[in-house]
């Protein structure tokens, strides 16, 4: 409801934007000035800078013209990015009807408004604005981001579509309206052969920008998306040529035309096409040299990029060659080499902007497509031309599509389907390619250019308004494939790897040469001299896809790791809570204590089960039954040992006295637990000394750290971590051993002067201990944090004198390793069945290589591989059993 | 052998039939002349059997000699002989693909030291693929048929379950090649994935359970995303456009 709101309100305030900005230059009583208004506004300019007699000196001047043109720019800039963001608040609108339709339609209207105030329209969608400053950055964001082995994959397909489908579209919806023409179906209209076939050559090929706006939102399976998009890229060599030839065939006039010059226009088809494509890669390959040095300026190589990438599409616009082609495998061969040489903040930087870019100008391109409309030079109209152009681009795109594939799905391995060619002959969306190609036409030539124009309006208005709301209906009518949503997990990506190299082997052993093969060989030479040339040496490791969605799960495992280190340390406050009222409330004893020790088990299974305890703020207070009720939650998605560690807690149901203390005070405790956290966070993550220094530089992000501290930091956590690897060492041999006398030693380690009741609390406290030592390694390593003093004040807060005697207290406890600690610890308080016990260990130390190796991808590495390598020699022992077990 | 005899006369006595199942040849069969020779029977045979077309067949036998050396069976030591794989990663368990019982339609498991011609065009008869007539079922049946095939290959020891030992070793081969990923870190990989797996498929283990290994629905349910269809397949030599509808095989 308010979002909806939001649409007048923000329709006022564009109105006003509008009238201001156009407003000023024409005054508002709009009296009917010529359309040359930009001139009269640049002599009027010129006059106000030649500023003929100063009388004094102006406190305020009011210089509109001076900063008119870069100012009209921000400000349509800022109107389409708001226009965006409008229509994006709306999900329910833009569920049905796409982005880029309703973006059309806020241009008409914001044209109606311009209109109506100047009577004349001032914006248009230029030519030169839009094949130079917004069609490149849209083209190289696709290139740069195309998805290369289905690409090339279907290239084939992909060509044919591209080449011969526009072709037979262009000369298909040419001569068919010049037949109509012929039969007086369009009345009187000075229009010949060839101009027919111009015309159909600029509207024939499907535009990408509005392909991608469209299939952005439908996803449907990967392979129709390629060759849909893959078609809207590459057709654009054919256009431009098609258009060119026969731009100057109608310049030639028609006796001109001769067989050689036919031929000609066949070669610079293949000049163009194999020209523009050749360059690009040039162009790709010069990026990639170029990042490979560029390490010393990392804030400016994401330039580089783009800059490069600018230049191919305007070197191949000089050269006069197919310019989209051409930023396009710029995009599409620099992007392996590019990733891989680039620091990664660069990476992500060239990323984002490329999309900031192509998006904005996507967005600006459609609002300018809705403005153009409401301009009453250009509407001519002729019901015959328009309605039959439009029967016709629909009509032979499907006869096209379904021919092409009917071909191509006799050598096809796999067959385009009958549903995926419905969609693909529906998606032949036209778009601003074609507008823009409109208006270059020369008007001195084609008497019908504003007819054109129209109806290439119209035309681009059908495909993208009414073919792109009916696209997702259609789709899930047909029940078209849709692409997978889910992530690509780990074992399918070895999956794929295991495909690849099946396929190459059942080739070799069929003695073919397929497909597979020559993608074998193309590995194998990219493997040999690309990388080797165009990559950075260290850039070559992380280059596996395997490593890097490896990589990508490990990361998220850290992230997680972390997270559930804070809210373990509410957690364990909560307990600490508990246990202080209980000490308050007079019940003495190590009954209760032992009572409460479930609860941190029980704690400690929901911390690993679900972090959505944390949000719940009931969730503390019906703790037993959210417990209880929450028990297929926390399970799911967990792995064997947490689920054991959690069932347990359900054999002991968790004792109501304390939790009734809880409740209790609960509230309070919530409130201040944030901000306490945020203290300690605060306070005992380390700084350097020097961290007052704000220097401030444009080459270099972190000039506020230094080397030293850096190194500081790294001593400290290594330090950390290998005191943790030491004991993990001792640990291993005879786990519950080591656990039992921990706990005996932690009775004996009271010190003088205790009275009974404090030992008891040591003993708590030293379960409080192991279980943010298992926590801490984790926090450690992601955080670089120094894990330690954290605890201190919390027993600080409980009422132990000495702090300072904490880290000492339990020597023993540091020695068992993290994850044996855990299971200690749930293991020992609840005293699981006999058979659970049993199977812990091995379940645990199957689990134990990954959380190992898991951070072994860090900087400490070393630390940490030769534990994995002893935990991996006992793990195959253990599952082995289990199997027969079982 | 008395193996390959008998085969040899179940293929005749099919080859009686041979007449009336073989219109799936259709065009193909009519191409081959009126010259119905004895070999040309057992390829009709074999043809309908596994899909191929004749002309395929013919070509993959040709193949099959020139690796057996024109021997009737084919050994493990003439796949590895072939100089392309020497490059091949995972060679070692795919020719053991190719000598697993279990992708011969049998019932049984282990594995053979020899194929004959039948059993090497079984096997690849797996990388077939689909064409515009498969209906889902044939293609469902398909996928679980590739799925099948690619299971048997990371089970080794053929007792239908994936333990880790078994997969940490295809990833490490796997991955052996790519150079830069060390052993310590493929194992990772394969523990991880494992561990996936597990987790995907039981998501609520009790804590007397173990996960000793992957089954084949699980392995089912894990691939499900995986587009299969459109990967698993390799273009079987195309030598003219008539043959080559021919791998359309519909029953």
């Amino acid at each position: 409801m308010q979002r909806c709101g939001c649409v007048p309100l923000w329709l006022v305030g564009s109105v006003l934007l509008t009238c201001s900005t156009s407003g000023i230059g024409a005054h508002q009583d709009s009296r009917p000035e010529p359309p040359s208004e930009t001139t009269a506004n640049q002599s009027h300019a010129e006059q106000g800078h030649g500023s003929s007699a100063i009388t004094g000196i102006p406190v305020v001047t009011f210089k509109w013209h001076h900063v008119e043109t870069p100012y009209l720019v921000a400000v349509w800039i800022l109107v389409a990015g708001l226009a965006k963001l409008v229509i994006e608040a709306n999900h329910h609108v833009t569920e049905v009807i796409p982005e880029s339709a309703l973006l059309i339609c806020f241009g008409f209207i914001l044209g109606g408004i311009i209109w109506g105030a100047d009577m004349v329209q001032t914006f248009k969608l230029n030519p030169t604005v839009f094949f130079f400053y917004l069609l490149p950055q849209i083209i190289l964001d696709t290139g740069y981001s195309m998805p290369n082995k289905l690409f090339f994959g279907n290239l084939g397909a992909i060509l044919v579509y591209a080449v011969i489908g526009t072709v037979w579209n262009a000369a298909s919806l040419g001569l068919s309206l010049w037949g109509c023409h012929q039969g007086g179906a369009m009345g009187q209209l000075d229009i010949g052969l060839l101009q027919y076939l111009l015309f159909g050559s600029l509207i024939a090929a499907v535009d990408p920008v509005a392909v991608i706006a469209v299939f952005e939102q439908v996803h449907v399976n990967e392979v129709l998306f390629i060759l849909v998009f893959g078609e809207s890229l590459l057709n654009d060599g054919v256009t431009v040529v098609l258009f060119n030839v026969f731009d100057a065939f109608v310049s030639l006039g028609g006796p001109g035309i001769n067989a050689v010059e036919i031929i000609k226009g066949i070669i610079s088809f293949f000049v163009v096409a194999f020209g523009g494509s050749f360059l690009g890669l040039a162009f790709g390959l010069l990026i990639s040299l170029l990042t490979k040095v560029t390490q010393n300026i990392k804030i400016i190589e994401p330039a580089f990029v783009f800059v490069l990438g600018y230049l191919a599409y305007l070197t191949a616009e000089m050269l006069s060659l197919s310019s989209i082609l051409s930023i396009t495998f710029c995009g599409v061969s620099c992007q392996k080499y590019i990733n891989a040489n680039m620091d990664e903040n660069s990476v992500n930087t060239v990323r984002y902007v490329m999309k900031v870019f192509a998006n904005g100008s996507e967005t600006i391109i459609f609002v300018f497509l809705g403005i153009s409309a409401i301009d009453k030079e250009i509407w001519v109209w002729n019901t015959g031309f328009i309605l039959l152009t439009l029967f016709f681009i629909f009509v032979y795109r499907i006869i096209g599509v379904f021919f092409l594939t009917w071909i191509l799905n006799r050598y096809r391995l796999v067959p385009v389907e009958f549903i995926d060619q419905v969609i693909m002959s529906y998606g032949g969306l036209r778009g601003a390619v074609a507008y823009g190609l409109a208006a270059l036409l020369n008007e001195s030539k084609i008497k019908e250019k504003n007819l054109m124009i129209c109806t290439t309006l119209l035309v681009v208005y059908f495909t993208v308004i009414l073919q792109g709301i009916t696209m997702k209906p259609l789709v899930k009518w047909l029940k078209v494939k849709k692409a997978s949503v889910s992530e690509l997990t780990l074992i399918e990506k070895l999956q794929d790897k295991v495909f690849d190299h099946m396929l190459v082997a059942i080739e070799d052993v069929s003695g073919q040469i397929g497909h597979n093969y020559m993608r074998d060989k193309w590995n194998q030479f990219e493997e040999r001299w690309m990388k080797r040339i165009l990559m950075k040496k260290s850039a070559r490791k992380s280059r596996d896809q395997v490593f890097k969605v490896f990589h990508r799960l490990n990361l998220k495992d850290a992230m997680n790791y972390v997270a559930e280190v804070k809210y373990i340390q509410i957690t364990q406050k909560c307990v600490w809570y508990t246990l202080d009222i209980t000490r308050q409330a007079g019940i003495k004893g190590g009954r209760r204590l032992d009572k409460a020790s479930p609860l941190v088990s029980t704690l400690q299974g929901e911390r690993r089960g679900s972090l959505e305890f944390v949000r719940n703020e009931t969730a503390f207070i019906d703790f037993k039954k959210k417990f209880v009720d929450d028990l297929p939650d926390i399970t799911a998605g967990m792995s064997d040992d947490h689920t054991a560690a959690s069932s347990m807690g359900r054999i002991d149901q968790v004792p109501s006295v304390s939790l009734e203390m809880h409740e209790q005070n609960m509230k309070g405790v919530r409130q201040m637990e944030d901000i306490n956290t945020h203290h300690l966070l605060q306070q005992h993550l380390y700084k350097g000394r020097k961290q007052h220094r704000h220097r401030y530089s444009r080459s270099h992000f972190n000039v506020n750290k230094d080397e030293d501290e850096v190194q500081e930091i790294f001593q400290r956590t290594m330090r950390n971590r290998l005191e943790s690897f030491k004991s993990a060492k001792m640990g291993v041999s005879q786990p519950k051993k080591i656990s039992k006398h921990a706990k005996k030693d932690q009775l004996q380690k009271v010190p003088n002067g205790k009275s009974t009741d404090n030992s008891k609390r040591y003993l708590a406290g030293d379960e409080d201990f192991q279980l943010s030592e298992g926590d801490a390694s984790g926090f450690g390593a992601s955080g670089g944090s120094y894990p330690f003093p954290m605890m201190v004040s919390y027993r600080a807060g409980a009422g132990i004198e000495n702090p300072a005697y904490i880290p000492d207290l339990d020597p023993m406890a540091a020695k068992i390793p993290p994850w044996l600690a855990q299971a200690e610890l749930d293991g020992e308080p609840v005293a699981p069945s006999q058979r659970a016990q049993l199977r812990m260990p091995s379940d645990l130390s199957r689990l134990a290589p990954l959380r190992i190796s898991a951070r072994s991808n860090d900087s400490f590495a070393q630390a940490d591989a030769p534990a994995a390598r002893q935990r991996d020699d006992e793990a195959p022992a253990p599952s082995k059993r289990g199997g027969h077990n079982v | 052998m008395p193996n390959s005899s008998v085969r040899v006369q179940r293929a005749r006595a099919r080859s009686v039939r041979g007449s009336r199942t073989g219109r799936a040849g259709g065009a193909a069969a009519a191409a081959m002349g009126a010259s119905q020779t004895r070999s040309e029977h057992r390829h009709q045979d074999l043809a309908d059997r596994t899909g191929f077309s004749l002309e395929q067949i013919k070509n993959l036998h040709r193949r099959f000699q020139q690796l057996s050396g024109d021997e009737e069976t084919i050994s493990k030591e003439n796949l590895e002989s072939i100089p392309a794989l020497a490059n091949n990663p995972i060679r070692k368990q795919i020719i053991g693909a190719f000598f697993d019982k279990r992708n011969q339609n049998r019932d049984e498991v282990g594995s053979c030291e020899q194929i004959g011609f039948e059993q090497f065009l079984m096997v690849m008869s797996h990388f077939r693929p689909p064409s515009l007539k498969t209906t889902a079922e044939e293609k469902e049946a398909m996928r679980r048929e590739k799925l099948r095939f690619l299971f048997n290959m990371h089970d080794t020891d053929n007792d239908g379950t994936i333990t880790l030992v078994e997969y940490r070793k295809v990833v490490e081969e796997l991955l052996s090649k790519s150079g830069a990923i060390e052993e310590e870190t493929a194992k990772a990989i394969a523990d991880a994935a494992m561990l996936e797996v597990a987790s995907t498929n039981v998501p609520a283990m009790g804590p007397d359970d173990f996960y000793e290994g992957i089954t084949f629905e699980h392995f089912e349910q894990i691939l499900k995303g995986l587009e299969m269809e459109t990967r698993m397949h390799i273009r079987f030599l195309d030598v003219d456009t008539t043959t080559m509808r021919c791998g359309k095989f519909t029953s």
